[in-house]
């Protein structure tokens, strides 16, 4: 095959990332289902590397999950995304990183409108101040946290214990990626790789031993919707998309799912559990489900840290047979205590206990 | 009856979004709405450039609207640049502040989605929080879920929220009372309010002409639970 049309192309999507200075901003859903993984990030960027990286506890949710749902205006979106960029200037930060695929997708969105509608940031600016006082400047970069752990991957891998490697075959572990729809599909120059060859979960993958399986579902939606999940009568699209996904990848035998959008993840642990309870499908090997992963807890295995402290024992499908593949050490009495070591009671009827 | 249109030109994702489309479907294809619902993102486009106010009117108070789950993979493929989705945001804004989207079923369901998600933001600082997500609404999460939800502090703490619902650093703290002001204010200044005030005051109406009972706070009335739950209509292609 030749390659060189593919690498122009490719050329055309690289990001710069910032190396340092990060100002940085949480996700609704990632604070309350992978918190752990939030954890993990700062860790990493701040003690690891020795990175400059800081958050302002005044920050607060971008609205984004109802503006996608159509009860936030894009007037207001545009005007509490700005009050963020305000933070940020006070604290004298340039560099914005976003932990939530679906307010990436917002500021990308926004940046846009401001770049292609100049009386729109004007507008944004008079809201502003006229509800708060404040004023922003607009930021010299905005990246994705997933992007962060990309741009050190090989500093991950030189710290690596652990290889994506089966360590009983030798063989690489096979690896379904699966990136959150906002992240390139609506500003592709946004995205490591663009919306045609993301690669920001690929590079991870491949930096750290394992394989990236191809199937035909690879870019479709996790199946979240917004209001196609939010309305318990509308849940079926979600559910729906899901199984789509999941069946299209079976026959290639993943290991293991690796998301970069919290929403991603907690739908494909989630709705696997769901699958099973209605029609009795699992999608993994051996009566198995197929655990879902956010990219800091693989980091965090591979660099050998403690399951339990990245919280995967608190996703619905539980570790354990990708552990055992890695073959990492780990102390299930460990599993279910709280920081300073009380015993928690146990929890019942989790998927691959 | 004003022109619809031209109100719609007003939003700035409907110029951005509709570009002279060519019917030529790739935009139905990738759509994972359309895959399962009796839903076209090309028929609406289509629908929509030919400028009749009537045919816009009834697209307004129909359920198609409704289908889509701005996932945006239709901004990726159109050859020509449009943004059905983006023109999906337009009508379904324009159906709220016209009083159109609690003629549909599916349009209705934007006051369930007001009292939970768009109530969060004010009661909160966020529009989820795992507080927020009960068990019971949220069957799909699992026994893990209603096990973390018993055990939150400690669940939290483990995991780096050393805050959790108090006031501090990291996540789920609690956001600061002033914060929270800044977002009414905002809300306000910026027509967010004005939206919450009419999804309420046509859903009111709506739930009188119906003879369900509603309140003016809570999701305890026999409005919120019809409309978050009815699945009545063939919505399915």
């Amino acid at each position: 095959m030749k390659s060189e049309g593919k690498k122009r192309i490719w050329a055309e999507y690289q990001k710069e990332i910032a190396d340092d200075h990060y100002f940085y901003v949480r996700s609704c859903i990632r604070q309350s289902f992978f918190p752990g993984s939030e954890q993990f990030f700062l860790h990493f960027l701040g003690d690891v590397l020795g990175k400059d990286i800081y958050e302002n506890p005044s920050h607060t949710t971008c609205t984004g999950i109802g503006y996608h749902a159509d009860v936030v205006p894009l007037s207001t979106i545009m005007t509490v995304i700005a009050r963020h960029y305000a933070l940020m200037k006070d604290a004298g930060y340039r560099h914005i990183v976003i932990s939530c695929v679906t307010s990436f997708g917002i500021y990308t969105e926004i940046f846009e409108t401001w770049k292609h509608f100049p009386e729109e940031l004007e507008k944004t600016r008079e809201y502003l101040y006229k509800a708060t006082g404040r004023e922003f400047d607009l930021p010299e970069s905005m990246t994705h946290t997933s992007d962060i752990i990309y741009k050190f991957r090989n500093e991950i891998a030189d710290r690596a214990k652990y290889r994506l490697v089966n360590h009983e075959t030798g063989e690489p572990l096979n690896i379904v990626e699966h990136i959150g729809c906002h992240y390139s599909k609506m500003f592709p120059k946004y995205g490591v790789g663009g919306a045609e060859f993301p690669n920001v979960l690929g590079g991870m993958i491949e930096a750290w031993g394992g394989n990236v399986i191809d199937y035909p579902e690879r870019r479709h939606c996790c199946g979240f919707g917004f209001r196609q999940y939010l309305v318990q009568a509308n849940r079926g699209y979600s559910l729906s998309n899901t199984t789509k996904k999941f069946s299209s990848m079976k026959p290639y035998k993943p290991d293991l799912v690796l998301t970069n959008c919290p929403g991603c993840t907690m739908f494909m642990d989630k709705w696997q559990y769901t699958i099973r309870e209605m029609e009795g499908t699992v999608y993994g090997e051996n009566g198995e489900s197929i655990p879902v992963l956010t990219y800091e807890e693989l980091a965090g295995l591979v660099m050998g840290y403690n399951p339990w402290d990245l919280g995967l024992q608190y996703h619905m499908v539980q570790s354990e047979p990708l552990l055992r593949k890695l073959g990492i050490e780990y102390d299930p009495a460990d599993k279910f205590k709280t920081k300073d070591g009380r015993q928690m009671p146990l929890p019942q009827n989790l998927i691959n206990a | 009856m004003g022109n619809y249109y031209e109100m719609l030109m007003e939003d700035v994702r409907f110029r951005d979004g509709l570009n002279a489309c060519i019917n030529c479907g790739v935009c139905t294809a990738i759509c994972p709405a359309a895959e399962f619902y009796d839903y076209d993102p090309r028929k609406i486009v289509n629908l929509v450039q030919t400028n009749n106010n009537e045919e816009l009117e009834k697209l307004m108070k129909s359920e198609t609207i409704w289908y889509c789950g701005q996932c945006m993979s239709c901004k990726t493929r159109c050859p020509r640049g449009n943004v059905p989705a983006f023109v999906v945001m337009a009508l379904r804004s324009l159906s709220m502040k016209l009083g159109f989207f609690t003629e549909s079923e599916k349009g209705r369901q934007q006051f369930a989605i007001k009292r939970t998600v768009g109530e969060n933001i004010f009661k909160y600082g966020y529009c989820v929080a795992s507080y927020a997500v009960s068990p019971e609404m949220h069957p799909e999460q699992g026994p893990i879920w209603k096990y973390i939800i018993q055990n939150a502090p400690d669940v939290y703490e483990r995991l780096g929220g050393g805050h959790f619902d108090e006031l501090g650093a990291g996540p789920l703290r609690k956001i600061p009372e002033d914060a929270k002001e800044e977002l009414i204010r905002i809300f306000e200044v910026s027509g967010g309010t004005e939206l919450f005030d009419d999804i309420e005051k046509h859903s009111r109406e709506k739930a009188e002409h119906m003879g369900l009972q509603f309140d003016d706070k809570g999701i305890d009335n026999e409005y919120f639970i019809e409309v978050f739950t009815a699945n009545k209509k063939d919505h399915h292609a």
